[in-house]
Formats: structure tokens, sequence, C-alpha cells
């Protein structure tokens, strides 16, 4: 039987100099050579996309200079675009870009409302799982192929069958004015529209998921119908996100390139009607750009794609500080990607 | 006290019509996707997926040159774009506190809003000028820079779900800082992470806009990344608004094909986030 083991012999030899309370609390916050290494590399990985920010305005600025030189700011007010002269002016396809964006809101924002209240207040449980997935689906769709049902189905269905039905009704108004042979801002603002409708949809549900369920109980409990808690409580409660939503869904339509250019028809006019053809930004870059002979046709279409640039940096900046503004560290925001 | 008539009337036809509008969407989805398979699925057949273009005027031919363009052009976008948004995003969840994180995050946020075509100017200025010549390498390039801010986003997400009880252990047992960070808190994200650039990638192999001055696009079978090269969405783009009912139909099943990819990839991300769930 052997004696049980003394204090020291399990204790570490204590005759060296001991480490104060204060260097052991040191040692702990030490950060290693590893650590100084594995926050530099990370640092240097995320810099890039500040620097990539950068790159592309620098890019667009120097490209852009010559028809900036050129013809500055009366660019955005002229309407004649003519590569064979050397003359253009952008205000076509600036109007274009809005109008056609404006037409896609105007349908999109009340069905994505719709759908965003439909999947947090009225659905039932079981149904809001898959409804949100299948429309989040929507915005998996690429541009293309939005584009090509545009041309093949959407069109067709527009030509033949609305158009003769709504026009005794409507042809008097100056929007439908004109002969409508398919490739139409009317055209490519339900394209837009069906693109943009997720993206509202989504960030809206977000938003009224992050509204208390105190706000509605306490209108319910006043005598408001579910309806009325939505619509006088839910909604305004959460109305800087859901504007925040919409700006974000605008900033997509004004960029959308593909479907747009395929079906908008794509001629250098303003025109009121939503019947006739027009052109957007990004839609006169994609057919020109490739084909561009002389270096300032190539310098104006960098200049608009410098304008559109601009545009939708500010609209995302705005979209994101409204639904910040609701949705602090709710994932709101970052559901927008 | 119950609602009068008429409000509970007018409450129900506006719930009817949230319904309404749910159904529209899914009625468009649904849509848009039978018509991808009644006009594209005929046209799938060996010689699709093993043939590139013909000349015009000859019936046949296949999307073959397409489709490994896109797997070649995403395939490189992915190593640009995978590493600087993996490492922006642990940037962000693990040191973006300060000034310089909350900037990172607001330029990714900014670069996701950027119209793809704008993107594209931007490849196209930076190296198809300098080089002379239509690179698929500057198509890849352009789509690594949407890639890169969507996973770094998502990636940041991911990392910031681990419980901090997690990292709290690991340092406790006397890991560094940052092997608690790759080994620990990183390697619970793994799942969420690749969901992240699985997602992401099946939103840049649909993109048309960047690639038009970039990769360009090619009639012949082609690998040089240093050359033109085709793409799905680009030979769907040049067929659907070319004018022979030959193209339009190698468009519809291209556009199918374009779709299967997206949606298995979309399907694969949920996977593995599911299977890590459960595990």
């Amino acid at each position: 039987m052997s004696a049980p083991p003394t204090a020291s012999a399990i204790l570490p030899d204590d005759s060296g100099p001991q480490p104060t309370a204060e260097e052991r609390w040191r040692a702990l916050r030490t950060i290693s050579r590893g650590d100084v290494v594995y926050r530099g590399m990370l640092t240097l990985l995320a810099l890039a996309l500040p620097l990539l920010l950068l790159t592309i305005a620098a890019g667009l600025t120097a490209g852009a200079w010559p028809a900036v030189r050129q013809f500055r700011f009366g660019f955005l007010t002229h309407s004649t675009w003519d590569p064979v002269a050397g003359t253009f002016g952008a205000l076509p396809l600036i109007v274009g870009t809005l109008y056609s964006s404006l037409v896609a809101m105007a349908i999109a924002v009340p069905l994505a409302l719709g759908v965003a209240i439909f999947l947090t207040e009225f659905a039932p449980r079981w149904l809001r799982g898959p409804v949100a997935t299948l429309v989040e689906l929507l915005a998996a769709v690429p541009s293309v192929i939005y584009g090509l049902w545009g041309v093949f189905v959407l069109i067709p269905l527009l030509r033949d069958a609305v158009w003769p039905v709504i026009r005794p009704a409507v042809s008097w108004l100056p929007f439908f004015k004109g002969v409508f042979y398919g490739p139409s801002v009317l055209a490519a603002g339900v394209i837009l529209s069906i693109m943009v409708l997720p993206y509202v949809a989504t960030v809206s549900r977000e938003v009224l998921l992050a509204v208390p369920a105190a706000q509605r109980e306490a209108a319910l409990a006043l005598g408001a119908t579910r309806w009325e808690a939505v619509w006088s409580v839910v909604l305004p409660y959460g109305r800087a996100g859901i504007l925040g939503a919409v700006i974000l869904g605008l900033g997509r339509a004004l960029g959308e390139t593909m479907a747009v250019t395929m079906v908008i028809g794509n001629r250098h006019e303003i025109s009121l009607s939503l019947v006739e053809p027009g052109y957007t930004i990004a839609a006169a870059i994609a057919n020109e750009f490739a084909e561009a002979v002389t270096p300032l046709h190539l310098s104006a279409l960098v200049y608009v794609g410098l304008v559109l640039f601009l545009i939708s940096v500010a609209i995302n900046a705005m979209a994101r500080w409204l639904i910040w503004r609701v949705a602090r560290g709710s994932a709101a925001g970052s559901a927008a990607v | 006290m119950t609602p009068r008539l008429g409000r509970r009337l007018f409450g129900a036809a506006m719930t009817g019509a949230t319904y309404g509008a749910a159904a529209l969407a899914i009625l468009a989805l649904g849509a848009i996707l039978a018509m991808l398979v009644a006009r594209g699925a005929g046209s799938l057949d060996w010689n699709f997926f093993t043939k590139s273009s013909v000349p015009l005027g000859e019936n046949g031919g296949g999307f073959a040159h397409a489709i490994v363009g896109t797997l070649l052009i995403v395939g490189l976008a992915c190593a640009i774009g995978v590493p600087i948004g993996v490492g922006g995003g642990i940037f962000l969840a693990e040191f973006g506190g300060g000034g310089l994180g909350w900037l990172v995050r607001f330029v990714a946020d900014t670069l996701n809003g950027i119209p793809s075509i704008v993107i594209g100017i931007f490849a196209w200025t930076w190296i198809v000028r300098p080089a002379g010549k239509f690179t698929a390498f500057a198509g890849g390039v352009a789509l690594a820079c949407i890639l890169a801010p969507i996973v770094a986003r998502t990636t940041e997400e991911m990392v910031r779900l681990v419980p901090n009880s997690l990292r709290e252990a690991a340092l406790a047992l006397g890991y560094q800082r940052w092997r608690t960070s790759l080994q620990v808190v990183v390697r619970t994200a793994s799942a969420g992470i690749v969901t992240g650039c699985l997602v992401a990638m099946a939103r840049v192999a649909g993109e048309t806009a960047p690639l038009l001055f970039t990769a360009l696009g090619n009639q012949f079978f082609s690998t040089d990344l240093f050359g033109a090269m085709a793409a799905l969405p680009l030979q769907i783009y040049v067929y659907a608004v070319g004018p022979y009912d030959e193209w339009h139909r190698q468009a519809w099943a291209g556009a199918l094909v374009l779709i299967l990819l997206v949606l298995l990839l979309g399907t694969f991300a949920r996977l593995v986030t599911r299977a890590r769930r459960h595990a």
C-alpha cells in the first residue's frame, strides 16, 4: 500500500518566479502572431469590396470623360441620339427608364404588399412556407428567361387577347394612343413588375414580421376587424420599411437589362403612350455597346452607364437607410440580398 | 360589440384580395415554368447536349458549347469571388463592429444593387479594352464582382448565427483566437456558407448582361479562357431575338436547361443546410 501523493507531488514546482495575477491576465489577452495574420488577411479580403466600388466608379468616369467634356450636362436634357452625326442626348433613355419602371411599380407594389400581408397576417400557417418559397423562386428565374417568355408568350397575349378587349374603353387616354404592335413600354412594365414583385414582397414581409404582435392585439381589442388592424396599425407602423422595400424594387427595375431589351421595342423617342415602343439606359447599352464604332459613341454609352450607376447607388443608399431604421437588428435589411 | 356588417364585408373582401395577389404571383411563376417545359422539353435530346451550333440553314445542332462555356465562366467567377466573399464575410462577422465594418457592409449592399450591365462596362473598361479582345476571363471577373458581395453578406449572417458559447468554450480550452474563429466558429457555419455560395452561383449563372461585351458569345466550341466564349444565357438571348423558328426552338430548350441548372443549385443549397441541421 503506497502512501497517498502529497500536495508537492501534484502541484508544479513553485520554486521559480511565479507570474503575478496581472501577468496572467496579460497572457490571456495576448494576441498571438497567428491572430494578427488572420485578421490582416481577412481585412485585405474585405477591403477588396470598397476597392472594387472605387474601380467601378473610376472606370466609368474615365470612360465617360470624352462625352462628358463634349456634351456637359446638356447630354441629360437633349433627345437626339445619332451615332453617325456624333450627336448624343440621353433624355429619351432616362425618361424611358423611369417610365417603364414606374409602370412596373404601379403594378407590382399593390400585388407585393398583398402577398406580404397574406404571408404575415391571413394565410394558414401550413401555407406560409410554401407560398413564400414560390414567391422567392420568381427572383431566381434569370432575366433572359423572362425576356424569352415576354417575347413569345406575354406580347402575343397582350396584343391578341388583352388589347382588343380593353382598346375601346381606353384608347381615348393619352397613355394608350397609337398602334400596338407588341414590343412596348407596357410589355416591359408588365415583365418588370413580375421581376421586382418577389423583392418588394420578401422585404415587406420581413418588415411586417418585425411589427410587434401587441400592436395588432391592441387594435383588435379596440374592436377593429383583422383587415382594419392591418390597414390602420400594422402598415403605418412599418411604413418606412415598406417604402424602403419599394425603393429597393425600383432600383432593381431601373437597372434591369435583358428582359426589357427584348420586349420594349428599342426606339429613341419620348412618348407618353404605353403601347408604343420605348428605350431604357440599360437596353441601349446592351444593344449598342459591342457594335459602337466611334469612340464618342462608346463614351456616350459609358456616360449613360455612369448616370445609371449614380442613380442606383443613391436609390440603394436611401432604401437601406429606410429599412435599417425600421428593422434595426432584425434580418430585414440583409434579406434584401 | 361586433363590427358592423359593412366593415366585416370590406375586411373579408380585402382578405380575399391578398389571397388573390398571392395566387397571381404563383400563377405567373407557374405560367413561366409550364411554358419552359412545354416548349423546351421536346428539343432536349442527345444532340442538344453534345453538339454545338450549326451554320444557318442546317437543322440540328445543340448547346454543348454554351453549357461548357457557362460552367467555365461561372467556375472562374467562383474561383475569384468566393475567397473575397467568404473572407470579407468572416471579417464582417468577427471584426466588423467598427467603422471599417460599417463601410464594407454598406459597400457590399451598394454593389448588390448596381445593375449588372454596369458591371459589364466595368470589366470591359479594365480588361477587354486594354487586352484588345473579348475574353471569357473578363466575363468571369464581371460575374465574380456580382458574386462576391452576395457571398460576403450571407457568410456574415451565417457566422453570426453561431452561438457565442461555442467561441467561449474554445477560448477557455486555450485555443488561440484565429484557431477558434476558423476551426470552431467558421466550421460550425460552413454549411450555411456553402449554401450562400450556391445561391450566389445560381444567381450569376443566369446573368446575361455582364457577358454581352466581355465573353461576347461564340458559335463554336471553345475552352480558351482568353478568347470569346459562349454561355447559356447569351446563346438563349441571341437565338430568342433572331428571326428563325429553329433558333426559337433551341432557345426554349436552352432556357429549360438554364432554369434546371439554377433550380438544381438552389435545391442543392437547401439540402446542404438541411443535412447539417439534422446531423
